[in-house]
């Protein structure tokens, strides 16, 4: 009978093993996994058990976590609407957003990286305090974006292209985050409602994500650089320059803006040609470098991907199969292209730092409740899209942009200003989107800087780039540069 | 029967060595390290949860306590040679219910509820240990269990079948495991469980024999002799009435498994196992596929995170919801009081090892389940080391009933199984599981005093 016994054991020892091994692909492998489940309402509950860390400005919080005598133990403080689109919301019946999301790890405690301080918290039953997130952003430089935008629709994100680090993000309109961290759910449910049916959306983040936007003649940069880095032009190739265009297999006439002649000449350089912003010479150098060779340069930029800043980008888009209408079309912007603030600043910031895009980067600092820093992200390149030589080329056209065309209005007195503005179509008696991005000093840039304006600037078809994007940009920079 | 005469020397032996009880002074140590643990988890759940401590601890401490010590007397005086690490193995884990049960119902009451358990968890722990040491004062020897095979057969299946009978029979939350009798309600089946295992026993000794002859080949298999297979075929039979009556796939398991284990074990046969799990699978499957409550449980089983299944009324929600909470505890869990385990439905009685999952996290999963087998395998130390076959086959069932149980229900909520209605031994709150299952280790205790006394003069061994 022990010969049978001996069986037994080893069924039985079978199966507690593979009780073991259930709770141990449970409770190690899938937790991750199940935590992460929207019908898991236990994330939420210790995101309120721990003092969450604050999100800091140059030491200065800009969200907090204050005690209540409630049963949340904690209120969560917004300082300042201007910073809406950078922290996001936090709030107990509508989840979480922006860096209170992307950052929910650090300021709850549960970061890996703090594993000895919550190995020390359960032995000494004290909760493990959230870690503050200190973050990149210039308040001034904040300021001036945000009071520049008024109460225009639209978004500026401005970087040191050297480093990659923002330095200010600002989306319009922002909204009070304090409406939905209130621990009243009636209340909170309201606001949230009320955001969310908020035709001018003040809940999404313009400058990384949405519904993206025609990016109109700032693309133009990119289609130069496209050019030049081919190696088949240089900034002074001449193209065709006629009044009218007609879109290859098309019936259909296209024009320069306002009719212009784009120097009345019958060829024009490629520099001239965006100096003055003419569809007309872009629409064909467009053809005749194709459109894979403008996705390859698109895509080098960072198109088609998204980027963590940690906030989430939305990928860009540069559409696929055109005709040669449609490419014509999209070589000013036009068409189906789509883009991110965000991505036109990290183009400019290719211009700016001779062909290279460091990381867009929010995180100065994470720091635990014992001071110790948990997570310091050094500069970091995020792609070589350009040679040296065609960042320079392209600068100085973006230089002359300013200086002499039709991006004047981001002149600044004693300071070489280089940019592009954008005035995109979005369909017919649609306003229009209005844009400009460079940067500045052009010698040893110090701030790169993307502006777009939603809706014509509440002048429907009459609203300009350089009218009303150009001039915030102007502020931005000369906050930066403290002029 | 060869063993008669050893026991009595045994037995002679005994009286002169009773100067020195070593096994009891182990288990007094062991007891009182117990004891400590579990006011250590009371304690912690208070400061933890009303961060004050309060007299409360004295109430869900001090009566397992006192009863574990008195049944640690009796064993003195009346079993002095039994297992010494059973008694303390099962005291940590009745402790540690208790006191998550106490944790989940100051959750209760914080929101507002009324309806607590832990109390309750308290008298049946006293109730069912005062059971246990009657078994070991009463029962002398167990051989005498012998005389009543028949009688536990009948006692066994009327308690089986008796939550299908009308008036009594109850049904919670889907299942029909319960009678209700004066407003009280009890589990039968957990009882019926120590009556078939002593009726399964006592049968196969005596049939062993004829069980063990080989019938004819098929295609290279001996099979049994078709007049031999008739038990297999009752047992088979009323498995499956249970599960169709109590639309409870784990309580037929139990039984069934048991059976083919113990049949196994008596007859080196492993036909009968291979041709009992065919038929139990298949007459499962049909009833799963006919019966639309045993078929959800499979469901929710396979895709438990299927909104179809998860909002489904007895869906997975409350699989899910454990999971959740296992997950939540991940290696080294939230510590007692941390955690939200009130968020699981029965989340302290069929959920209780989710909740423990939660706030001792995937270490404390493994201690309790070190705890469960190391009660098992003492229990199948005695099997191995009696000589007598009514002994073996009677430790083996009892053993593994406790082993097949936990597995039923630990393997229920981490998705091994698919959920059934049985509870946690000594962890759940429930006080026929518990009155049962220390009732089994009143007899184990018992059963070792004599296993043990044989080999005093082999290797020292407690």
């Amino acid at each position: 009978m022990n010969r049978e016994l001996k069986r037994v054991v080893i069924v039985i020892m079978a199966m507690f093993v593979s009780l073991l091994v259930s709770s141990s692909t449970i409770q190690v492998l899938a937790a991750d996994e199940l935590g992460r489940d929207p019908r898991n309402v236990r994330s939420v509950y210790d995101a309120y058990k721990t003092q969450r860390g604050a999100i800091l400005i140059d030491g200065t919080p800009i969200a907090y976590s204050e005690a209540s005598d409630d049963n949340f133990r904690f209120l969560r403080i917004y300082e300042n609407p201007m910073y809406s689109a950078i922290t996001g919301f936090f709030s107990f019946y509508q989840g979480a957003t922006g860096l209170e999301s992307s950052m929910n790890s650090f300021l709850t405690g549960k970061n890996s990286s703090q594993f000895f301080e919550q190995v020390n918290a359960l032995l000494s039953g004290n909760p493990v305090t959230g870690a503050s997130v200190e973050l990149t952003i210039d308040p001034v430089v904040q300021k001036a974006a945000w009071d520049a935008l008024g109460k225009l629709k639209g978004a500026v994100v401005a970087l040191d292209p050297k480093t990659g680090n923002i330095i200010a993000m600002v989306s319009k309109p922002g909204f009070d985050a304090n409406r939905l961290a209130v621990h009243d759910g009636i209340t909170s449910g309201n606001n949230y409602a009320e955001l969310l049916a908020d035709t001018s959306s003040p809940l999404v983040n313009k400058a990384i994500s949405g519904t993206l936007y025609a990016p109109g003649s700032v693309f133009k940069i990119l289609v130069a650089a496209a050019a030049i880095e081919s190696g088949k032009y240089t900034a002074e190739s001449t193209l065709p320059n006629p009044v009218k265009y007609k879109l290859p297999g098309t019936n259909t006439f296209i024009q320069n803006s306002g009719e212009s002649k784009c120097g009345g000449k019958a060829t024009v350089s490629i520099a001239d040609a965006l100096r003055f912003s003419c569809n007309i010479p872009f629409a064909q150098l467009g053809v005749e470098l194709g459109q894979e060779a403008i996705r390859d340069q698109a895509e080098k930029f960072g198109f088609g991907k998204t980027v963590e800043i940690p906030l989430r980008s939305t990928a860009s888009v540069y559409p696929e199969n055109m005709d040669d209408a449609q490419t014509a079309m999209s070589s000013f912007g036009q068409f189906d292209v789509r883009v991110t603030p965000l991505q036109i600043a990290m183009m400019s910031a290719a211009i700016a730092n001779n062909g290279k895009i460091m990381k867009p980067n929010l995180i100065e600092n994470v720091v635990s409740a014992n001071l110790s820093s948990l997570f310091a992200p050094s500069p970091q390149e995020y792609a070589s899209p350009i040679s040296e030589s065609t960042a320079s080329a392209v600068r100085n056209m973006m230089i002359d942009a300013v200086a002499r065309g039709v991006s004047s209005n981001a002149s600044i007195k004693g300071i070489t200003v280089a940019g592009k503005t954008g005035t995109a179509q979005n369909g017919k008696g649609e306003p229009y989107t209005l844009w400009f991005t460079g940067f500045a000093p052009a010698e040893n840039p110090q701030v790169v800087v993307a502006v777009v304006i939603e809706d014509g600037g509440g002048q429907g078809q009459g609203g300009r780039g350089n009218t009303l994007a150009a001039p915030v940009a102007k502020k931005v920079i000369q906050a930066v540069l403290r002029k | 029967m060869t063993s008669a005469n050893t026991s009595t020397v045994a037995i002679d032996i005994k009286k002169i060595a009773r100067v020195t009880p070593r096994k009891r002074n182990i288990e007094i140590w062991l007891l009182f390290f117990a004891f400590g643990i579990n006011a250590f988890e009371l304690a912690q759940i208070q400061l933890s949860t009303i961060e004050i401590l309060t007299f409360d601890i004295l109430t869900y401490w001090a009566p397992l306590a006192i009863a574990a010590t008195v049944l640690h007397f009796i064993l003195r005086f009346r079993a002095s040679e039994a297992d010494a690490l059973i008694l303390p193995a099962v005291v940590l884990l009745n402790g540690l219910g208790i006191a998550e049960i106490y944790r989940l119902d100051l959750a209760t009451l914080a929101a507002g509820g009324t309806e607590v358990f832990a109390f309750r968890q308290v008298i049946w722990t006293v109730v069912a240990i005062a059971a246990a040491s009657a078994v070991v004062w009463f029962v002398r020897s167990h051989l005498f269990l012998r005389r009543y095979v028949y009688i536990s057969m009948v006692i066994g299946l009327v308690l089986l079948i008796s939550p299908a009978l009308p008036f009594i029979g109850t049904s919670i939350n889907g299942a029909q495991l319960w009678i209700s009798i004066a407003g009280l309600t009890f589990q039968p089946g957990e009882l019926a469980k120590i009556a078939l295992t002593i009726f399964f026993a006592g049968y196969l000794v005596t049939r062993r024999d004829s069980l063990a002859v080989v019938g004819r080949r098929f295609v290279g298999i001996q099979l049994p002799r078709a007049r031999e297979l008739g038990p297999i075929l009752a047992i088979w039979a009323v498995s499956l009435l249970v599960l169709v009556s109590q639309r409870d796939l784990g309580t037929s398991l139990l039984y069934f498994g048991l059976f083919l284990v113990m049949i196994y074990v008596a007859t080196g046969r492993a036909i009968y196992v291979v041709v009992g799990l065919g038929m139990f699978a298949s007459g499962a499957l049909l009833a799963s596929r006919i019966m639309d409550y045993v078929g959800r449980r499979f469901d929710s089983w396979l895709n438990p995170f299927d909104p179809k299944f998860y909002d489904a009324a007895g869906g997975s929600y409350q699989l899910v919801q454990g999971l959740f909470g296992l997950a939540h505890g991940s290696v080294l869990g939230t510590g007692l009081g941390g955690g939200v385990p009130q968020l699981v439905p029965l989340a302290e009685s069929d959920f209780i090892i989710a909740s423990l999952g939660e706030e001792l996290g995937l270490a404390g999963m493994f201690a309790i389940l070190a705890l469960y087998l190391l009660i098992v395998s003492r229990g199948l130390r005695v099997a191995f080391n009696h000589n007598d076959d009514f002994s073996k086959l009677l430790t083996l069932g009892l053993s593994f009933v406790i082993a097949l149980q936990t597995f039923i229900v630990i393997g229920g909520v981490t998705r091994v199984v698919p959920l059934t209605g049985l509870t946690t031994p000594f962890l759940a709150a429930g006080g026929s599981s518990l009155l049962a299952n220390w009732i089994i280790i009143g007899l184990l205790l018992r059963i070792s005093d004599t296993a043990d006394s044989r080999e005093r003069s082999g290797v020292s061994s407690f």
